[in-house]
């Protein structure tokens, strides 16, 4: 094992298809036209020396150490802004270039602090190799007079210097080190999108500035690296580098946070993790990062991680910790008796979206195989069951239809229900440079989000609709483009069914359906949405990005269909820069689903009720498969609460704090026998569990992640588990413990039994997958190298069906009572339940979940900014501080769900998606009202939940 | 909302009707049924039987159309 060094080859490649042949060094060399000199000379092998190119970056030509000489031409130009030109000779070294070159470096080094032997970049300094590279050997200037290096000049103050600025807490930057190369500035603008940089001041007192000249921390820094990685010396370095030192081995594995899935190669120092670079070859996120992946690891070796398995018999029993074979026994026995006592379906099992997919297919296996029935569901139950339902129906597959390159390629972009900047952060950084080219972007949010109006990006549609208004919008959408003859109907003709196209677009066209007829109850303006569908259906290339803003509503399913009758009947599919794009939570919520998580589906979405399927399986695990669905989520509580569902084994799910109206899941929890929690730490539902199995994090183990672009990633060990095995290690154990005959040496073994068994991932192996470096299902003789892009010759069903999408206002109601409504979302720097990330110093930028209410709102309730309010709905009431805000509409709040105590699914209702079960987390009709502080619900739960994390011998665990 | 089970499964059925009432005529009562059949385990169906046995109070007419095409679960 060694550190993987990537190449840099300077500036960006170029997409011509027009070939250059130029001489560089006397070597003849062919590449693309509009290829820099410098790029064509590294990819003959020639490395020209620089300190302010990077192939992550547009050319900047300031540093002028990659000078060149071209016969016949004058001067010395500098090879990253230089074009390839047929019949170039360039020489890289000449006598006059080593000259310049030397003089140059020795000017920066005249103001560059000579500490280099306890420099934190000691080993990875671009400064140092080039001063090394032009054969520097004398600074004739000195180190007196004007400078930024020294604190003092001479014993008076240097005004130029500034000191460390330490406030970000993963990053330190280092003014004194500055060569004002400016890549860390570009960084932030060109790959990151924030702008947060600049260089202020000019010639000598020019320098790297966050925000106003403000410090990191306080400016609009997202932290997400970019410029970390991009600083050539020790200016900005990475706080693990300052206190561990450099890595000596890297290991190329995938993100564990949401579903773009980003390459990182983690950097290690024996078995300590020094930092996570993002890996220029991820194909997902093409070398970039945000402030989870690239820093917020630290929980993986936190003190509340929970490393023996425990047991107890009655919840409010301190835990009592035993050896892991004693917890498999129990847990064996445990079920076995409920299903003896209480039939073979009072027991089932949730796979984890947080897993790999080869644990979560032995989870599947364990409830198919083990228990007896197909009592198995997964967390996208509550985000993305109705893309699988809805594009199932109209597409004949529940797969997004792009990969996320295809955005370089979009002229029209719509955003739905997400919030891409905070949810999804590498995604919407590659969107907002192709937007910033010169795309246009509709945002279809009740909230004004980031990426409506933010520097150099601004949507040409706004529309702000009411919550749970989305199939009316979308209805309308669909209206103006029947009925203005914006239709493509050359495609529908070709690629869909005509008929059903007859049907829907009469539809359509029904005059109720017209933006003027839904302004009155969505709120949005007439002409907003008629602009809106114009761009959409004439701009070029259309594709529609959406998240759980579309999908966790009472009519999750029928919006998912919406949005594939406006995709085809613009013929916006089957293409690069296209599609219908779900942006998926969790790093593997993709895969979950693909290894038959769902009670009805077996890997590959193939139904329980196919006879063929189930003999795949039947043949190769010796067991009859039951022919019946069984229990999602919400029916496996609701047949909890009505006794006939006894015991549960959960896998890296926290139930109780993401789903719904807590006070039902904690009912349905209770009224059960065996709670399993496999976790990495105690979560809330653990407050519920009669068994703790310890897990294992996304360094400690090998496996795969499928991401939001079905791109199956690996996911390599780099340390031991902590808590001693893998989690595909304790489901087999626990398998093992009922009888089973499992015996998998390594997950790739895994892998094969899916490859064998489901279609769409015949070819897929770890040696493809490391040969390939990543593919995107289906995999197979068809597509041997993957699908990045769906239907491009045809829809999986065949014709494409449009399908009627009537508006059925939620049953969820404002009125005197609970007048406004309530909608939830992410931010940035948190993660879904906060598990992992409230456990890192991510919590210097949301350290509490708040309520963000309109001005008007907020003055009429004599609510000051910051205060704290009572939030109460029909299901409950909890209390959190406000943010008083326009983002949001005057009748409309929001919160996030990141923090346990804030409890925001102790206000959410039980109502859900009528096809799924998919909770409609996005509407609740609230009150909002001051308070004192935390709610009795809230003191209760604290009370309850330190009481039931006692562990017996042990000092109380705190959270 | 009340956490009445035998009340959400009434709620939930007449929200799949609600659905497919809304498309062409001749898929609707089908469409409500291969749904329930796909979807729902055997003893939501089995609830959802007892309750229409009994008369089927709360239920949209669609569903009670759709109900000899609902697959009827053997019995406990």
């Amino acid at each position: 094992m060694s550190l993987i060094h990537e190449i840099d080859y300077g500036t960006p490649a170029s997409r011509s298809e027009t070939m250059v042949t130029l001489t560089i060094d006397g070597r003849e060399v062919t590449v693309p036209e509009g290829t820099s000199i410098m790029r064509a000379a590294m990819d003959a092998g020639i490395e020209v020396p620089k300190l302010c190119a990077s192939d992550m970056m547009d050319a900047f030509g300031s540093c002028r150490l990659c000078l060149v000489e071209i016969k016949g031409r004058g001067g010395m130009p500098a090879s990253c802004t230089t074009p390839v030109a047929p019949g170039l000779e360039v020489s890289t070294q000449t006598p006059r270039l080593k000259d310049v070159r030397r003089g140059v470096m020795e000017l920066y080094i005249s103001d560059h602090p000579l500490d280099c032997l306890t420099c934190a970049a000691n080993g990875d300094c671009e400064l140092q190799d080039m001063a090394g590279a032009v054969g520097l050997r004398d600074v004739r200037y000195g180190y007196e007079g004007d400078n930024h290096v020294k604190a003092r000049n001479n014993g008076e103050i240097n005004a130029k210097w500034l000191p460390k600025d330490e406030s970000n807490p993963y990053f330190t930057y280092d003014p004194a080190k500055c060569i004002v190369c400016s890549r860390c500035v570009r960084a932030c603008e060109e790959v990151q999108g924030t702008f947060a940089l600049t260089i202020g001041g000019r010639g000598f007192d020019s320098r790297v500035s966050a925000g106003m000249a403000e410090d990191f921390m306080s400016s609009e820094c997202v932290s997400c690296g970019a410029c970390v990685q991009a600083c050539p010396t020790a200016t900005l370095t990475e706080k693990s580098v300052i206190e561990i030192g450099q890595p000596e081995h890297s290991v190329v594995t995938t993100c564990a946070y949401c579903g773009v899935g980003c390459s990182f190669k983690a950097e290690m120092r024996g078995e300590e993790l020094v930092r996570m670079v993002p890996w220029k070859d991820g194909q997902a996120n093409r070398g970039h990062s945000c402030v989870k992946g690239r820093f917020a690891y630290g929980y993986s070796n936190h003190g509340d991680r929970i490393l023996n398995p425990m047991i107890r018999e009655k919840i409010s029993d301190p835990w009592r910790e035993v050896t892991w074979d004693e917890a498999y026994a129990h847990v064996a026995a445990e079920f076995r008796r409920l299903q003896y006592q209480y039939g073979r379906d009072s027991v089932g099992g949730i796979t984890s979206s947080r897993c790999t997919n080869e644990e979560t297919y032995l989870v599947q296996k364990l409830v198919r195989a083990g228990f007896g029935n197909n009592n198995v569901d997964t967390c996208a139950r509550v985000c993305h069951s109705p893309t699988g339902y809805g594009l199932g129906q109209a597409f004949g597959t529940s797969a997004g239809t792009q990969n996320f390159d295809s955005v370089e390629f979009t002229d029209v972009a719509v955003i739905i229900g997400a919030n891409p900047t905070d949810g999804h952060p590498v995604f919407a950084s590659r969107l907002k440079k192709r937007l910033r080219e010169g795309a246009k972007l509709i945002v279809i949010d009740p909230r004004r989000t980031d990426i409506v109006r933010s520097p150099h990006i601004e949507a040409s549609y706004h529309l702000p609709l009411q919550p749970g208004t989305n199939v009316a919008i979308l209805t309308s959408l669909a209206h103006v483009i029947v009925t203005e003859g914006l239709a493509n109907e050359a495609f529908i003709r070709e690629r869909c069914d005509w008929s059903e196209y007859e049907d829907w677009a009469a539809f359509v066209a029904e005059p109720y359906h017209s933006p003027e007829a839904t302004e009155a109850y969505t709120g949005v303006p007439a002409d907003l949405v008629r602009g809106a569908a114009r761009l959409y259906a004439t701009g070029g290339n259309g594709a529609i990005y959406y998240g759980l803003g579309v999908t966790e509503h009472s009519q999750g399913s029928t919006t998912v269909m919406a949005i594939a009758n406006l995709a085809m009947v613009t013929g916006n599919i089957g293409r690069p820069g296209v599609g219908v794009n779900p942006l998926r939570g969790q790093n593997n919520v993709q895969g979950s689903c693909d290894m038959g998580s769902f009670p009805h589906e077996l890997p590959g979405y193939r139904h329980i009720s196919d006879d063929a399927t189930r003999e795949t399986f039947e043949k190769l695990w010796g067991v009859q498969i039951s022919n019946e669905p069984g229990l999602r989520i919400p029916n496996m509580l609701d047949a909890a609460v009505d006794g006939t569902f006894k015991g549960i084994y959960i896998q890296g799910e926290d139930i109780l704090q993401s789903d719904p109206d807590t006070k039902h899941v904690a009912a349905g929890l209770a009224a059960m026998e065996c709670v399993v929690v496999h976790d990495l730490f105690l979560n809330e539902t653990a407050n519920y569990a009669h068994v703790f199995l310890p897990g294992s994090t996304f360094l400690e183990k090998d496996g795969t992640f499928t991401n939001a672009e079905r791109r199956i990633n690996r996911v390599r060990k780099v340390m031991t588990p902590k808590n001693g095995y893998a989690d595909w290690e304790v489901t087999q154990k626990l398998a093992q413990a009922m009888g089973l005959n499992w015996n998998y040496r390594h997950p790739s073994e895994i892998m094969d039994e899916i490859a064998a068994t489901t279609p769409s991932f015949a070819l897929v192996s770890y040696d493809y997958l490391d040969k390939m470096g990543s593919v995107q299902w289906p995999c197979n003789e068809q597509h041997p190298e993957g699908s990045p892009i769906m239907h491009v010759d045809g829809f999986v069903r065949g014709k494409g069906k449009f399908i009627r999408t009537e508006y059925v206002a939620t049953d969820e109601r404002t009125g005197p009572r609970f007048p406004l409504l309530l909608t939830t979302g992410r931010i940035l720097s948190q993660y879904n339940v906060g598990a992992q990330t409230r456990r890192t110093d991510n919590v210097v930028w949301h350290a509490e979940d708040q309520l963000e209410i309109h001005p008007h709102d907020a003055e009429q309730r004599g609510i000051r900014d910051g205060d704290w309010i009572r939030l109460a709905s029909r299901a409950g009431e909890t209390t959190l501080r406000t943010l008083i805000t326009d983002r949001v509409a005057p009748g409309v709040v929001y919160t996030t769900f990141h923090h346990p105590t804030t409890q925001a699914n102790v206000i959410t209702t039980d109502f859900s998606d009528w096809a799924t079960n998919c909770p409609e987390y996005k509407v609740t009709a609230v009150q909002v009202m001051p308070s004192n502080g935390p709610s009795d619900w809230q003191q209760d739960y604290d009370e309850q939940a330190r009481q039931s994390r006692r562990i017996a011998g042990k000092l109380e665990a705190a959270e | 909302m009340s956490h009445d089970t035998n009340a959400k499964l009434i709620y939930m059925a007449n929200q799949i009707a609600t659905f497919f009432k809304s498309q062409p005529q001749d898929e609707a009562a089908q469409g409500v049924a291969t749904h329930i059949n796909k979807y729902w385990e055997p003893r939501m169906r089995r609830k959802l039987f007892q309750h229409i046995d009994s008369g089927g109070e709360g239920l949209s007419p669609l569903v009670l159309e759709a109900a000899s095409k609902i697959k009827r679960p053997e019995a406990a």
